[in-house]
C-alpha cells in the first residue's frame, strides 16, 4: 500500500420520502434519529412508521447518542469508488445499521467504538457514516 | 399435506454458452425450455404451468409464455433472486399435487457478460439507507466472512479449499468457465476484492441460463427416464429484522430443517449436495445451517478435500458450480438442481459420479446474505 486507504467517492443523495423525511432533516442538522415503539419498546432501523416487530402504529423519532461499535467490516478493494469500508455498526441504543467508516480504512477491526458521522452527498442531505472514536 | 412423491423432476437443461452477444435474452429462456422438453420427451403443447423469476424480461410470465407460445393454466414468478429456481421446482409440486397443473417449465437466463444490468433499488423500503453505502454482492458476503472469522476463527486457508474442491471437479467439465485446478495459495494470492474474500473466492459471471420440467407422478412414469422425485423443500427469506442483524446464520437455517422434515431424511443420509457458491463463504453458512456440521466448524468440514468427489465424505457441486462452471445472469439456483439431477441419474461425468447416488439436496442463498436474502432447499431421491 501506498499510505493509508481512504473512501473519496462522491455519494448519490439518499433516496428521501415522505416517511423518512424526519430522519434526513434531522441528518442534515448533524442528528441520528432512530424509530422508537410506544407500544413494544423495541427500537428499529432503519426507520418504519409502522413497527416491524409488534406493527403498531405508535411509533416516535428519538435522538440516538451516536455512538456504538462495529459488528464487521469490510473494506472494498477493486470496483467503482474503491476503496470504502462496508460496515454494520451496532449503535448503544441496540439497533445494527448497515453504513461505511471513513478515515484510515485498513485500521477497523471488529468491536472498535465508533462515533456517527455525517458526510457530505452530491446536493443532498449528509448521510450517517462513523469514524473512530476518541 | 405434503409435496412428498407428488410430484418428479422429469427434464433439466444447462445451456452450454457461457457468452451469447449473439443472442436475445428471451431466446435463451426459449432454446433453455426446448432443451428441458427434449429432455424429458414432453413437447411444448404439454405444459401447463410456467414458473420465472426476475431474470425474465418484460412483464413477469406475461412477456414470456406470449413469446414462447404456452398456453399455461397456473403461474408464478416468486422472485428471490438466484435461489427463486430451487423454490420453483417446490411450488411446481405444490401446483401439481393441488391439480393446477400436471407439466410445470421453470427457465432462467441472461447476458450479463454482454450486456450490463440495471440494478436499481427504486422505491424499495431500504432504497434511502442502502443506496449510499455502496453495498455490492461482493462486500455484503465479505461482511459476512468477516464476522464467520471473529466469531469462530475460521480462516482464509479454509474458504479456499471450497474453490479448490470446485475447481477439481470443474476439469472435467468441458463447458466449464474455468476448468484449471487451482492451489489454495492460488486463492490467497489472488487479488482482494473486499475483505476477507479473494478473486478467486467469487463465483464467475456467464451469460446462458438454464430449464426444469416438474411433471405429475403419472406423467413422468411414461417418459421412461430415471424418476427423480420431490421429497421435501424449504423456503426462508432473512434480511436486517429491524435492526436485530446477526450474520453467522443464513435462512438455510430454516429452509433447511423445513426441507429435511418433509422428506422424512437427515443431512448425514444425502450422497450428493448442490450447494449454491456464490462465493466461498455462502457455502460454507449453508453447510453448518443445513445441519452438516455444527454452527462454527464449517471451516474444518470443508478442509482436507471432504467436498471432494471420491475424496471426501460430501461429493458437492460436482459441475464445478458457480465459483468455475456457470453462475447465469448471476443466479446459481437452476444449475443447483440441475446437476443434482444429473447425479441422481447416475448421468453426473464419470469422473465425479457418486456411486449409488439415491439422495440429494440442492439449496440456494438468492439475493444478498449480508443484507437480505431468500434461501430454498430442496430435497430429492431416485426411485
Amino acid at each position: 500500500m501506498t499510505g493509508p486507504a481512504n473512501d473519496t467517492r462522491t455519494l448519490a443523495p439518499p433516496a428521501v420520502n415522505p416517511e423518512t423525511q424526519a430522519f434526513w432533516d434531522a441528518a442534515a442538522e448533524g442528528r441520528l434519529l432512530l424509530k422508537h415503539c410506544l407500544a413494544c419498546g423495541e427500537t428499529h432501523y432503519y426507520p418504519r412508521s409502522l413497527c416491524p416487530f409488534c406493527f403498531s402504529d405508535r411509533t416516535e423519532w428519538r435522538e440516538a447518542a451516536g455512538t456504538g461499535e462495529i459488528y464487521t467490516v469490510s473494506v472494498m478493494r477493486r470496483g467503482a469508488g474503491a476503496p470504502y469500508a462496508v460496515a454494520y455498526v451496532t449503535l448503544d441504543e441496540g439497533p445494527r445499521m448497515l453504513t461505511n467508516l471513513r478515515g484510515d480504512l485498513d485500521a477497523f477491526r471488529i468491536g472498535d467504538r465508533v462515533r456517527v458521522s455525517f458526510e457530505a452527498t452530491d446536493g443532498g442531505p449528509t448521510v450517517p457514516m462513523f469514524r473512530a472514536a476518541g | 399435506m405434503t409435496i412428498k412423491r407428488k410430484a418428479a423432476i422429469a427434464g433439466v437443461f444447462e445451456h452450454p454458452t457461457r457468452l451469447a452477444p449473439d443472442k436475445s435474452t428471451p431466446q435463451l429462456h426459449a432454446e433453455c425450455a426446448a432443451g428441458a422438453l427434449a429432455d424429458a420427451g414432453l413437447s411444448k403443447d404439454d405444459v401447463d404451468g410456467y414458473f420465472c423469476a426476475g431474470d425474465a424480461p418484460g412483464f413477469g410470465p406475461l412477456s414470456m409464455v406470449d413469446y414462447m407460445g404456452l398456453r399455461p393454466r397456473h403461474v408464478d414468478s416468486t422472485e428471490t433472486g438466484g435461489s427463486s429456481y430451487i423454490l420453483h421446482v417446490a411450488h411446481a409440486a405444490e401446483a401439481i399435487a393441488l391439480g393446477k397443473c400436471r407439466v410445470a417449465l421453470i427457465t432462467l437466463a441472461g447476458r450479463p457478460r454482454s450486456e450490463a444490468m440495471n440494478r436499481s433499488l427504486g422505491h424499495a423500503p431500504e432504497a434511502g439507507f442502502d443506496g449510499w453505502v455502496g453495498v455490492t454482492n461482493h462486500n455484503s458476503y465479505g461482511m459476512v466472512a468477516a464476522r464467520h472469522m471473529h466469531e469462530f476463527g475460521t480462516t482464509s486457508e479454509q474458504l479456499a479449499w471450497i474453490k479448490v474442491a470446485a475447481s477439481t471437479h470443474a476439469q472435467h467439465n468441458e463447458h466449464a468457465m474455468l476448468r484449471d485446478v487451482v492451489s489454495m495459495e492460488d486463492v490467497l494470492s489472488s487479488p482482494m476484492i473486499s475483505d476477507p474474500l479473494h478473486r478467486l473466492d467469487c463465483c464467475v459471471v456467464s451469460d446462458g441460463g438454464g430449464a426444469i420440467i416438474v411433471a405429475a407422478p403419472e406423467v413422468a412414469r411414461e417418459l421412461g427416464r430415471p424418476i427423480v422425485n420431490v421429497l421435501g423443500a424449504g423456503e426462508a427469506p432473512k434480511g436486517q429484522a429491524g435492526g436485530k442483524v446477526d450474520l453467522t446464520y443464513s435462512g438455510a437455517a430454516w429452509s433447511g430443517p423445513a426441507a429435511f422434515a418433509e422428506a422424512g431424511v437427515t443431512p448425514q443420509d444425502m450422497k450428493y449436495a448442490s450447494i449454491y457458491d456464490s462465493f466461498t463463504i455462502t457455502v460454507l453458512m449453508q453447510l453448518e445451517d443445513l445441519g452438516f456440521c455444527r454452527k462454527g466448524e464449517g471451516g474444518r468440514f470443508v478442509a482436507d478435500g471432504n467436498l471432494i468427489s471420491g475424496v471426501g465424505k460430501l461429493p458437492f457441486n460436482t459441475d464445478g458450480g458457480g465459483l468455475c462452471n456457470n453462475h447465469p445472469m448471476h443466479r446459481g439456483g437452476i444449475t443447483k438442481v440441475i446437476e443434482a439431477v444429473r447425479q441422481l441419474r447416475g448421468e453426473a461425468h464419470p469422473k465425479v459420479q457418486v456411486p449409488n447416488c439415491d439422495l440429494a439436496v440442492a439449496t440456494g442463498i438468492g439475493g444478498s446474505l449480508g443484507v437480505r436474502h431468500g434461501a430454498a432447499t430442496l430435497v430429492m431421491e431416485r426411485v
